[in-house]
């Protein structure tokens, strides 16, 4: 892997540090973007965006550490994010949980053998109305029972095949 | 009394997202009168201050005063922050506001910015509100053609830019001076107050944060008048809030009522009454932090802050969630202490070290393996951890635990020593299905 973004996305950065008094302030929407062209935020990453903000790679590494959604191992394809904080405990997360183990094989932390899934138990959504809620990517799947599961992990895995 | 739909009709309006419809809808009309008026910043944080609007992210800061904090007389620039990170569970209010009406949490974000004389606005959007920030980004740019913002907007001589900037998953940037850390390009540590961010915010300078729903009330009560909007609610507590109800209820969802409004109303009228008609059995009033309340508590109680206040909780982010008899709250409170500790920044010695111990003595209880000792020892350390923190996540933490404790310390017993019954799901799958 090189690690060095497009000349267009480079300039986007460019763009993107406009938006603030101070470079590194642009660090989340850059490692954002280094995310969609390395798939993780590896040791090469964090020091090539630490040369596109002029941070030290310390400085970087802290960040990506701290939050969660910067990935700082490779995940599978697709990303299960599956809420079993309070409103979607009390509405059948769990169920759910066991219903990906014995489909899948995988549990919390885990990815399928053909890296196509990863499961992430995660903190709340913000959609407790519709608990229980589950994230595929960046899509939220509301409501869940193990049958819509079932059709939601189906249609994500024909646009995997594809 | 059915709902007073004053954000909600926005919400409503059939693809209010957009501005077409947002304008016919009356939208920024608000932003449009103040401007064309020609008012000055104190007609309206005087308005304001008579609507009795208090901040509706969690505090309950009455916002006209917070407004009046940033001061007049200083070069250089000043922020307004807008905080949609919206991660406190049982929560969901603004992101039905920012999908639904994103240009009147636009139009008031504006005001306050012409308020303070700030010309940069940023929106802090929670990380895995995808959707939601795209429609928001698609409004900035509607606004912004249209001449709502930008330089010179709507020709009133002064700039405004909205910049929308995306968390990455971490709850404690709802926490203000986190929020700031982390839009500084940092990790989300919080901040000792004072100074405050009205004074010493955004990179150094002055600087306002409100929540998506408080901003989204201004323009509306700029429109209806304060004097309307006081009379909604009740004394101090003016006008109606978004309260967002989660779990057992029959119909969950966003109910847009007065403050003041008994929480036997909205649980049994608006939200149907409890699944299967079976007990209630306890309440969380606003989000996780909140202290439970006992079903006895939720039929006499009115929601506004000062009475939740007056019985030892809060009103906080007006999420609620209901938990009916059969709900183990042993297994939630070791679900909520998980969060928490997974959730503390690590800064201050108590939140990062009382959290874990909270968790693991819960756990121990959760799996049939405490003992009475390990009651007295959660309540000892969650009343540690009280008051010795920098952000106030530490007493979020621990208000839980003392109130689970202290109200329903029978469902705990049964749960240790010689009396030991392990617990179990929560839900069945099947039951969840049955609903
Ligand atoms: C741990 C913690 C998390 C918070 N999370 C949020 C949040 O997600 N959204 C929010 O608007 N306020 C949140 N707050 C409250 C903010 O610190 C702040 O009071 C609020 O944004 C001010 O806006 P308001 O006056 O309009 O309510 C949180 C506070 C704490 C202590
Ligand atoms: S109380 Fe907890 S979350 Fe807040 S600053 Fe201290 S360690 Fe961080
Ligand atoms: S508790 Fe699951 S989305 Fe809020």
């Amino acid at each position: 892997m090189s690690v060095r973004m497009s000349d267009e996305d480079e300039k986007k950065i460019t763009e993107l540090i406009g938006h603030y008094p101070q470079k590194r302030a642009a660090i989340g929407d850059v490692l954002y973007m280094a995310q969609q062209n390395f798939g993780h935020l590896g040791p090469e990453v964090e020091l090539y965006v630490a040369g596109l903000l002029d941070l030290p790679v310390t400085y970087v590494h802290q960040v990506v550490s701290f939050y969660n959604m910067y990935l700082q191992n490779p995940v599978g394809r697709n990303l299960i994010m599956l809420c079993d904080n309070v409103s979607c405990t009390l509405c059948g997360a769990s169920g759910l949980v066991e219903h990906l183990a014995k489909k899948l094989g995988i549990g919390p932390g885990e990815t399928t053998k053909d890296d196509k899934f990863t499961l992430w138990t995660v903190e709340c959504l913000g959609a407790c109305e519709l608990a229980p809620c589950v994230m595929i990517g960046e899509k939220l799947y509301g409501r869940m029972t193990p049958e819509k599961l079932d059709e939601a992990l189906d249609a994500v895995e024909q646009t995997d095949d594809a | 009394m059915p709902e007073v739909k004053l954000i909600k009709r926005f919400i409503e309006t059939e693809n209010g997202h957009r501005l077409r419809e947002f304008e016919s809808a009356g939208g920024y009309g608000s932003l449009r009168k103040i401007i064309g008026e020609g008012w000055d910043a104190q007609q309206v944080i005087d308005i304001l201050k008579a609507s009795n609007l208090r901040g509706l992210g969690g505090a309950g800061f009455p916002t006209g005063l917070k407004w009046s904090f940033v001061p007049k007389d200083i070069e250089g620039p000043k922020y307004l922050v807008v905080n949609a990170d919206e991660s406190e569970p049982g929560t969901f209010k603004d992101r039905h506001i920012i999908s639904g009406a994103p240009h009147l949490l636009i139009e008031g974000a504006v005001i306050a910015a012409f308020c303070i004389e700030a010309e940069d606005i940023y929106i802090y959007i929670r990380g895995e509100y995808y959707e939601p920030a795209r429609i928001m980004e698609q409004a900035i740019e509607e606004a912004a053609e249209a001449g709502y913002i930008g330089e010179d907007f709507l020709g009133s001589g002064h700039t405004v830019r909205v910049h929308l900037h995306r968390g990455a998953g971490a709850y404690i940037c709802g926490e203000e001076t986190a929020l700031l850390s982390s839009l500084e390009g940092g990790k989300g540590w919080p901040k000792l107050k004072p100074p405050f961010p009205a004074i010493k915010g955004l990179f150094g300078k002055p600087t306002i944060v409100n929540n998506v729903e408080t901003l989204s009330q201004v323009p509306i009560i700029l429109d209806k008048g304060a004097e309307y909007f006081a009379s909604l609610g009740i004394e101090r507590n003016g006008g109606t809030r978004l309260f967002g109800v989660s779990g057992h209820v029959k119909r969950t969802g966003i109910y847009e009522l007065p403050l003041g409004t008994p929480m036997k109303e909205l649980i049994y009228e608006h939200c149907g009454g409890i699944r299967n008609d079976r007990k209630l059995k306890a309440v969380i009033p606003g989000g996780s932090s909140c202290p439970v309340l006992t079903a006895e508590q939720a039929a006499s109680i009115n929601m506004d802050f000062d009475s939740l206040a007056g019985i030892g909780s809060m009103l906080g982010s007006g999420g609620l969630i209901v938990m009916d008899e059969t709900t183990d709250l042993v297994q939630i409170l070791w679900r909520i202490c998980r969060f928490y500790a997974f959730e503390s920044c690590g800064q201050c010695t108590p939140c990062r070290e009382g959290t874990g111990w909270m968790t693991r003595i819960m756990e121990r209880i959760a799996k049939g393996e405490g003992t009475v000792q390990d009651i007295d020892d959660l309540k000892e350390v969650a009343e540690q951890i009280m008051g010795n923190t920098v952000c106030p996540l530490g007493d979020a933490a621990a208000l839980p635990v003392v109130s689970f404790l202290s109200k329903f310390r029978a469902d705990f017993e049964a749960q240790v020593g010689p009396r030991r019954v392990h617990a179990g799901a929560v839900v069945t799958q099947a039951e969840a299905e049955e609903n």
